[in-house]
């Protein structure tokens, strides 16, 4: 394992966040803190309570998936995609290093962004309510799960985008329905029943119940369900990796 | 001396069919110099690609220093470095970094020293904190050598380094693979300026339609380029050399109307006064003198369009 190189592709990309650190940061904090606002106030005080946990503090879980699913794949696509597009992914395809190693140092420093976003999110919330993590180990090891997930699902899409046109439409088309209607804002049990079972083909619906389970000890699906659910994603994300590996698709002729 | 590239029987098929590298065979000795001449679509940048792993081959095998570039990629890829044609650089990072990443990614550890001497050699130590997009279209080129050499590579590909650039820089160019060869790195450029292969190189090799046709000392090629000819026309249309003429190993041009007379421009005596007294003493006219010199481009040329004229 070339670790050096691992570190230096991770090194290169965290680069490329610190360097608009300031939009990095307060983007999400402004948007955390409108969904707060629009949501949190405006809606939140005629819900009052869902399962037992105060609107404003129901959501904050959701919110922060929301941010990390959608980064997570927005910073790896994004970081092995521009390679590709201004040419200088030659380096990476000459260097002495495996496919693995582009994808740990491409897909680590992706999830370090994601998580380092979902951890503002978490801490402007405590600004505007009063949360308690019942379950701080579980939560994190969501966290991180998701982050790697999604960051490797986003790697995927940035080695099959053809053009910023491509990059941008799994994201926009399915992930951003998806981790809407996977109870980001809500709990499934408030939904019609048809729209309950509809649901739970939505996988995001599990990674946001497990994660909530994680704060509050509610879940919408049974806490290993979650677990299995991420699992799968993972393991299918992994695959999808592996292949690509395998056959140099989209990148080495 | 050793080799330390060897490229044996070497294909490449694009997935349309196209076939890029048809069989090329050549072995590159350490510390050498060669130019890879072609014309456009030749199959250099396929060459360079397929050794430096961007693209996979389909058949051969390429070994650099005696591992093997699929088998033993590792130790293969590291000690090659890739000077591309395209510029590609990523523009908002600063120079120091982008030269310290491709360290970093051909698994060497970080050095500064290191990374000062290559930026100092390649005149861009005032520039390391200037992000790349502030640089010029030279000075970029400047930062993809930095890049190359930043794992001090023995092999180095430069694929038309010097393709759009001015007449100094060229020159420049020129001077830096010269002392890398002061340096025992051995240098392997693409190009289709034949006078960029007559400056730098050790050896030439044509390479066209994916086929290498030759591959040659550079003085010997210089030496047949020396070869000059004298076309002497005559008023008169001859059926045969005059055997007065007879020691001159002349040859007879344009139907009978000319005798070409071909003489090494670089020796003492180029026998030309004499012959032109023995053309006058034999009583022939003249109507014109004219000389000719082959240049490389000319060999050039006949070699790249021969498969054609066999077609």
């Amino acid at each position: 394992m070339n670790w050096t190189a691992i570190r230096a592709i991770y090194v290169f990309e965290m680069a490329r966040f610190f360097r608009t650190i300031a939009q990095s940061l307060i983007s999400p904090v402004l948007s955390t803190s409108l969904y707060f606002v629009v949501f949190g106030a405006a809606i939140g005080s005629r819900i009052d309570q869902v399962e037992g946990v105060s609107y404003g503090a129901f959501i904050v879980p959701g919110l922060i998936m929301l941010t990390v699913m959608t980064q997570g794949i927005s910073n790896a696509s994004f970081g092995i995609y521009f390679p590709k597009f201004i040419g200088t992914i030659y380096e990476l395809l000459s260097a002495p290093i495996s496919f693995l190693e582009i994808v740990m140092g491409y897909v680590g420093a992706a999830a370090t962004k994601a998580m380092f976003i979902g951890i503002i999110i978490l801490i402007t919330s405590f600004f505007f309510v009063d949360i308690q993590i019942q379950n701080p180990a579980a939560m994190i090891a969501f966290l991180i799960l998701t982050c790697v997930s999604f960051a490797l699902f986003g790697f995927i899409i940035g080695i099959w985008a053809g053009n910023f046109e491509q990059l941008q439409l799994v994201p926009l088309l399915i992930v951003t329905p998806l981790v809407f209607l996977g109870g980001s804002f809500y709990s499934i049990s408030m939904l019609p029943p048809v729209w309950q079972t509809i649901s739970m083909f939505n996988p995001v619906v599990y990674l946001i119940s497990g994660f909530r389970w994680a704060f509050f000890g509610v879940e919408d699906v049974p806490i290993l369900t979650s677990l299995v659910a991420i699992a799968v994603f993972t393991s299918l994300c992994l695959g999808a990796v592996w292949w690509i590996f395998k056959t140099g698709w989209r990148i080495r002729q | 001396m050793a080799t330390i590239l060897s490229i044996q029987n070497l294909r490449k098929s694009y997935a349309g069919g196209f076939e890029a590298l048809k069989g090329v065979n050549l072995d590159i000795e350490e510390g050498e110099i060669i130019a890879l001449l072609g014309p456009n679509g030749a199959g250099k940048t396929t060459l360079i690609s397929t050794v430096c792993g961007i693209t996979m081959p389909t058949s051969g095998t390429v070994t650099v220093a005696g591992y093997d570039i699929l088998n033993n990629y590792r130790q293969a890829r590291s000690l090659i470095g890739l000077v591309p044609q395209e510029i590609a650089l990523e523009p908002f990072e600063k120079v120091v970094n982008t030269v310290r990443f491709s360290r970093g990614l051909f698994g060497k550890g970080r050095k500064d020293s290191a990374v000062e001497d290559i930026l100092k050699r390649l005149s861009l130590w005032d520039k390391r904190d200037n992000q790349i997009r502030e640089l010029s279209g030279g000075m970029k080129r400047r930062v993809l050598i930095a890049k190359a050499l930043a794992h001090e590579p023995r092999v180095l590909f430069l694929d038309e380094p010097t393709a759009g650039v001015d007449v100094e820089l060229r020159k420049d160019m020129w001077e830096i693979v010269e002392q890398l060869r002061a340096d025992g790195v051995t240098t392997i450029l693409t190009t289709h300026y034949i006078e960029e292969a007559e400056a730098i190189a050790d050896r030439v090799g044509v390479i066209s339609k994916g086929e290498i046709l030759l591959v040659e000392d550079k003085d010997t090629l210089m030496a047949r380029m020396g070869r000059k000819q004298l076309d002497v026309q005559l008023t008169t249309q001859l059926d045969a050399v005059p055997d007065v003429l007879a020691a001159y190993d002349l040859r007879l041009g344009d139907g009978g109307w000319t005798l070409i007379y071909s003489y090494d421009v670089n020796a003492e005596r180029t026998g030309i006064t004499k012959l032109l007294n023995d053309v006058q003493a034999s009583g022939l006219q003249l109507r014109d003198v004219v000389t000719r010199q082959s240049s490389l481009e000319d060999i050039f040329v006949s070699l790249v369009n021969q498969p054609e004229e066999m077609a």
